[in-house]
């Protein structure tokens, strides 16, 4: 957990995505353009980012938007939550010079030292301040710099942060803070710089974990994040820091937690993710629905993990019959596992084939094997078939 | 190695040492604050019993560090209070009523807690008394993070963070007194050094002097104290709280005393540690017995006041005990509340699941105890 690890971790993870391999494989496979670069889900106009009846509320004059990558769209965010609120500060590992990631660029230099602040290297101590603001009622929005590492505060948002409300009987609550951490695979992140444990947390009643898969989406969710009344864990996918690219409305706006999104309707199958795997997602079906013509998938972004949107889960597998989760995480305890069982119990005898999950093996994230372990695009789009060829 | 010597202001007779160092309290303050400490030692004894006679299910005791109410006297109502969970003398001070401490014993349905949390774990929003939870020292860096707050928003409050020598091992006593000197947070660190940790006697939790040489390292402002001398509690917490408030800068102090009672009531102390040493300790030593005789040499405090004042703790205890113990408990639907904000889908969809099983077994599912049922 060196600080110049991670840097140097964070500086080639630019150089890697320059030359475009976290996008995708250059070649297009089966005349399909994999990647971030050539998804169809990103807004490239004003007019596409406003189309989106979750933002149908923003007036014309609120209607400009500018275009950001994810870590722009990040900071943006909290650029927004610092001018909309006194109480706000953010700090972490490094944020004071904007952050490995850039998320915390200029912050300080516009809010002050005071709001925006670099702590000792210590996560456990991160989240307990955290806590600490929090329960005093002031917003903290704290960065743990990679997700690999929140587990030393682990017993601090489980045992504390998650049950502050419950155990106090609503005396006390730490609503006001929001831990962001940069999760996910990397390309070349080995061990500690590409896990996803978004199911650890989702094991604990009290928290809230969301993720985003877009810039759009990372800066309407964090915003929710940031203002909602419960303890919220963050998930950055860090590929998606620089290679998603998209027009942002530029007004102050949140997106609805709990809410998962139908990207792409369809009729036949059912495919849930959430975070950089929708982009594999919407490649998978893309050959899917090539190699199998008449084929229809639909595509749904669930966006909050806990409390997850079951409800639009299951209303779209009892119309398809048949459903596809996928993500980075190990397969075993995965919150496909969550899904899975929650859509057993609710679709029963509308389910046409065993529910398929496409996951991370139950292995440690391996570095020079990243993409064996992947549930890559050939994987889902195999899963795809293996659920409507059942 | 030569230890730092503790902060002492009386000896064991309750004489002061030097007078410049008594403070300058009225007898009405002192007379409060040794009721309050028979007070508690009261509550403590009829609760201990209470758990024996398994009225109650779990309990833990103050004696022999009464001293402590000492920080109660100095610090202000505006300050916030973190504890571990033998600072009950200082909900005790703030005026904590024994109904209200009986009600979180009982886990009835006045529980501020709502029932949720084992005894003792009391919570007060209105008396600045952060909840009590069993992780120890998890508040540590959390009452660092509240100073940070208060400092920004320039209430000229402080935060007083409470823990024993034990949890002064885990991680988070580093994190929490490490960002507090970095970060400039008026926090006070009272360490109740008692020497045990449940089984474990000091000389087994650390090698270096006590935890307060420790504050030194991390370039923090710190005192150890004699912990069974109010007094010197009481001086050291006043020119702490001067510190932080004044200077935005964390305090440690490190009160020497000696846990006298079990550790708890799951506990039974005589398997590790002599019970002849314990009674010495408790009879030599005792931090009520020394503010009493403090009082007598100031002709402030008589026999008869001890007798009518114990009498008249006991008896209201035992009213407040008695309708606390009658109460049901908490609704059935407390059980899910609070979680988050509001109800989320799956804990709704929980609920009713439970609902329907209480309807249709509603013989392995009796509410009568409750103060209503789902």
């Amino acid at each position: 957990m060196q600080p110049g690890f991670r840097q140097l971790a964070s500086r080639s993870l630019h150089y890697i995505q320059r030359r475009g391999y976290a996008a995708g494989s250059a070649q297009p496979q089966d005349g399909i353009k994999q990647g971030v670069a050539h998804s169809l889900l990103l807004k490239r106009t004003a007019e596409d980012a406003l189309r989106n009846p979750e933002l149908a509320h923003m007036s014309a004059i609120d209607g400009e938007t500018r275009k950001m990558n994810l870590f722009q769209a990040v900071n943006d965010a909290m650029s927004i939550a610092l001018a909309t609120d006194d109480n706000a500060v953010v700090f972490g590992e490094d944020v004071s010079f904007g952050g490995v990631f850039r998320a915390t660029t200029g912050l300080a230099e516009k809010f002050g030292k005071d709001r925006v602040f670099n702590t000792p290297l210590t996560e456990q101590g991160i989240a307990g301040f955290a806590i600490g603001m929090a329960a005093v009622g002031h917003t903290a929005i704290a960065e743990i710099q990679f997700a690999d590492y929140i587990f030393p505060a682990f017993d601090q948002l489980v045992n504390e942060a998650a049950k502050y409300r419950y155990r106090s009987g609503n005396q006390f609550n730490v609503g006001g803070m929001t831990i962001r951490a940069p999760c996910s695979a990397v390309g070349h992140g080995g061990h500690y710089h590409s896990q996803s444990p978004e199911a650890f947390f989702a094991h604990c009643p009290g928290l809230k974990i969301v993720t985003p898969r877009s810039p759009i989406q990372a800066k309407g969710l964090l915003l929710a994040s940031i203002r909602d009344r419960n303890p919220v864990i963050f998930f950055e996918p860090k590929n998606l820091y620089r290679a998603a690219v998209e027009e942002v409305p530029v007004a102050d706006y949140e997106l609805p937690l709990s809410k998962a999104e139908v990207l792409k309707r369809g009729k036949d199958v059912t495919i849930v993710g959430y975070g950089a795997q929708m982009y594999t997602l919407e490649n998978a079906v893309q050959l899917a629905e090539k190699k199998m013509p008449g084929l229809s998938c639909e595509l749904i972004d669930l966006r909050t993990i806990m409390p997850w949107d079951v409800d639009t889960v299951v209303e779209s597998v009892n119309k398809t019959g048949r459903l596809v989760v996928a993500h980075e995480a190990p397969k075993s305890s995965g919150m496909g596992a969550e899904i899975s069982s929650t859509i057993m119990e609710r679709c029963f005898l509308r389910l046409e084939a065993p529910i398929q999950r496409v996951c991370g093996w139950d292995t440690p994230f391996p570095l020079i094997f990243e993409k064996f372990y992947m549930p890559n695009m050939i994987r889902c789009f195999d899963a795809i078939k293996n659920a409507v060829n059942y | 190695m030569v230890p730092l010597k503790a902060y002492r202001v009386m000896d064991h007779t309750g004489t002061v040492l030097d007078s410049a160092h008594e403070p300058r309290l009225s007898k009405e303050q002192v007379v409060n604050c040794y009721k309050k400490m028979v007070q508690l030692h009261v509550i403590d004894g009829i609760l201990y019993e209470a758990q024996r006679q398994g009225r109650i299910s779990f309990y833990m005791t103050h004696y022999g560090e009464e001293a402590m109410i000492g920080t109660a006297a100095a610090l202000e109502d505006c300050d916030v209070v973190y504890g571990q969970y033998r600072e009950a003398f200082m909900l005790l001070y703030r005026g904590f009523t024994m109904d209200e401490m009986m009600n979180q014993c009982f886990s009835n349905d006045l529980d501020y807690g709502k029932g949720r949390q084992m005894p003792i774990h009391y919570g007060s929003k209105k008396l600045n008394f952060q909840t009590i939870s069993s992780p120890l020292a998890t508040q540590i860096p959390q009452a660092t993070g509240a100073a940070y707050a208060l400092k920004r928003s320039a209430s000229r409050a402080c935060v007083a963070c409470f823990f024993g020598e034990g949890a002064a091992s885990e991680g988070d006593f580093h994190a929490g007194l490490n960002m507090a000197a970095t970060l400039n947070c008026p926090v006070i660190f009272l360490c109740r050094n008692n020497g045990y940790a449940i089984s474990t006697p000091a000389s087994e939790q650390y090698k270096g002097d006590g935890i307060a040489s420790r504050g030194v390292g991390y370039g923090i402002d710190t005192i150890r104290v004699d912990g069974n001398d109010i007094w010197a509690v009481y001086n050291a917490t006043k020119a702490a709280r001067q510190i932080a408030v004044e200077e935005n800068r964390p305090v440690l102090i490190e009160a020497m005393t000696y846990r006298i009672g079990h550790h708890s009531t799951s506990d039974d102390s005589t398997k590790y540690r002599d019970r002849k040493e314990v009674e010495e300790r408790a009879k030599f030593d005792n931090p009520v017995t020394r503010l009493r005789r403090y009082l007598e040499n100031k002709q402030w405090w008589t026999q008869e006041e001890e007798d009518q004042w114990r009498k008249e703790v006991r008896s209201s205890l035992m009213k407040s005990f008695s309708a606390a113990e009658k109460r049901k408990k908490p609704a059935v639907d407390a059980l899910f509340t609070d979680v988050y904000d509001e109800l989320p889908q799956n804990l709704r969809d929980q609920k009713q699941e439970l609902q329907d099983l209480m309807k249709k077994y509603p013989e392995y599912y009796d509410t009568s105890d409750y103060a209503s049922s789902l």
